[in-house]
């Protein structure tokens, strides 16, 4: 299980330091794909950083840590400060553009081994590699290509075999599929779902596309303006969210075959500059009183799992359940 | 019945690589499209990456030259090979408007951005100053923006949303008969992409102008378009009624597009 405790962290600018992740408090069970929605600016990409261990500057952690459930070699507790250790072995990211995580000037087979043991014997590594990559739909002739002569999704490809070479037990996937067109995004994301259930480790995974949440993952994280508004399973999420912005998140997506008319949210986000009081999404909401704007609402289990962060999530429940 | 917009035989072919191992691409392969109406129409034009989509807004917006065929817009001839009875740039300016994928790019960083709106209002429609700044007021107010929040500022001081709401003011200054709109919603949150494209809707019936929406989003072009063309490897596969084509679609590529889309509804199988 992976445990977030108290997770805040700041980027420090010429302006002062700002709270891209403002407390975000979870417990990820082993074994699952969880998604993260919410809009841009909202910390889901800090936050995965965080998870990954990834602190330098300009972002630092002044509060909070994450504690991973596994323990290294030595028998140490892995928290985020010696996460690094296990990059690549135990914990592995997916960035959002292929395009610029490859080196352009060395071929792929060098980056496959770039992060080995130098014990180990290269051409045997290489042989499983073409095997690997095989396995995931790639002519294992394409580690020996130039990133440059591959096509997007096959970049994508070579970076999720990478991520996943090794089974780690925590892989982050960071918008994987967004710059791919929709017929490849549905061979990656139906990749990592085989190789989920195969290894049964945990995938992280950050999209704005409601859409891909729903088809992919087990659980699901919404953000809004650098907190945790709800967290649940995807399935109770889609059907009976508690948070009205979920609810508003959910039905901005127009689908074929349906004819309502569909608005998006109006207004943006609160800047995190400012002292922010009660909740942030006061502005937006439209069930918001004078309670939601003075005072901030706790981040509280409402079902079994499923937990959210609103002053009206137990209306919203019972009006959920009524219309079923 | 007034031609909104014909395609006739266009083609396009790109050269990729140098002699001798030059490889031609036919990114728009014997294009014809035939949109006739009285009203103003949507037209989304939809296919992955590659299908040739934006080269055909590039052509329309005679950015790219076509190897042959022409395009006609209002009853006139707008694209032609070699440009022969090409009309003047301010005569094209005022038929067809472009709004890009991103805003950010599409203006400069170092101008205002309502210096934008004053030379398309002062340059293509020929308007006295006076003139331009009501009909910039206008324009803005019908994207649910105001003239004096827009004034003397730059781009960066804009969220993409509102940047990318003062383009498509900008594109109505001269009441075109079609803007190309290509990507326009791609770059803007999941959460605010639906207010620009509610927005494309009441343009249509205010200003009347038709729209050539193009994006890979088949969710947003099945909510706003009339017509809906899908290009794959530079040809048009199908095209119809937007409601008519993704009800039913015919052809085996439109079905696999359809089948790949993330919905809300119902899972992939597997």
């Amino acid at each position: 299980m992976i445990r977030l405790n108290n997770i805040v962290a700041s980027y420090t600018t010429q302006r002062g330091t700002v709270n891209a992740v403002d407390g975000v408090n979870l417990e990820i069970p082993d074994g699952i794909i969880l998604g993260i929605a919410g809009e841009s600016g909202c910390g889901k990409s800090t936050l995965m950083k965080v998870i990954y261990g990834d602190v330098s500057s300009p972002l630092s952690l002044p509060s909070g840590s994450v504690e991973y459930g596994i323990r290294d070699e030595y028998g140490d507790e892995v928290t985020s400060k010696n996460i690094q250790k296990q990059w690549f072995r135990r914990i592995s990211y997916i960035p959002q553009s292929s395009m610029s995580s490859l080196n352009p000037v060395v071929r792929i087979r060098q980056q496959f081994v770039d992060f080995l043991d130098p014990k180990q014997n290269k051409a045997q590594v290489l042989d499983k590699v073409r095997s690997y990559v095989q396995q995931l739909g790639l002519p294992p002739e394409s580690i020996d290509s130039y990133p440059h002569q591959l096509s997007g999704g096959m970049r994508q490809r070579i970076m999720v075999a990478m991520a996943t070479f090794f089974q780690p037990d925590v892989i982050l996937a960071d918008e994987p599929t967004t710059a791919l067109d929709v017929v490849v995004q549905k061979s990656i994301l139906l990749l990592l779902m085989d190789l989920q259930e195969k290894m049964k480790n945990t995938i992280i995974f950050v999209s704005h596309d409601m859409g891909v949440h729903y088809q992919i993952t087990h659980k699901m994280l919404i953000m809004y303006a650098a907190k945790a508004v709800e967290y649940g399973d995807s399935e109770t999420i889609f059907t009976q969210p508690l948070h009205p912005y979920t609810r508003m998140l959910i039905n901005s997506l127009p689908t074929i075959g349906d004819e309502h008319t569909r608005e998006g949210i109006s207004g943006r986000p609160p800047s995190l500059w400012e002292n922010l009081q009660g909740c942030r999404f006061a502005a937006r909401c439209p069930l918001a009183t004078e309670l939601c704007r003075s005072q901030e609402p706790a981040f509280t289990e409402y079902r079994p799992g499923h937990f959210a962060a609103c002053h009206y999530a137990e209306k919203q429940q019972e009006a959920s359940e009524g219309a079923l | 019945m007034k031609t909104i917009l014909k395609t006739e035989r266009l083609n396009k072919v790109y050269q990729l690589g140098n002699f001798p191992r030059n490889v031609k691409v036919n990114a728009l392969n014997d294009v014809n499209l035939s949109i006739e109406s009285d009203e103003p129409v949507i037209i989304s034009v939809v296919g992955e990456s590659g299908s040739g989509k934006t080269t055909l807004a590039k052509v329309i917006l005679r950015l790219v030259e076509p190897t042959s065929g022409q395009v006609m817009i209002q009853d006139r001839v707008i694209v032609s090979e070699k440009g022969r009875m090409k009309p003047t740039k301010t005569e094209f300016l005022s038929t067809v408007q472009p709004i890009f994928q991103n805003p950010f790019e599409a203006f400069s960083r170092y101008r205002t951005v309502d210096s934008y709106l004053y030379e398309t209002a002062t340059r293509v429609k020929q308007l006295g100053k006076v003139e331009a700044i009501t009909t910039i007021e206008e324009a803005l107010a019908s994207v649910g923006l105001e003239y004096k929040d827009v004034k003397g500022k730059y781009p960066n001081q804009f969220s993409g949303g509102e940047l990318q709401r003062v383009s498509i003011a900008r594109a109505l200054i001269p009441r075109p008969g079609i803007i190309v709109a290509d990507e326009p919603v791609s770059m803007i949150d999941a959460s605010r992409r639906m207010i620009i494209i509610n927005q494309f809707l009441s343009l249509k019936q205010e200003y009347r102008t038709s729209i050539l929406y193009i994006t890979h989003d088949l969710a947003t072009a099945y909510y706003i378009s009339d017509y809906i063309a899908v290009m794959n490897r530079g040809s048009i596969v199908e095209f119809g009624k937007a409601r008519q084509v993704l009800a039913d679609p015919q052809h085996s590529y439109t079905k696999l597009l359809l089948d790949s889309i993330p919905t809300t509804k119902k899972k992939w199988e597997r």
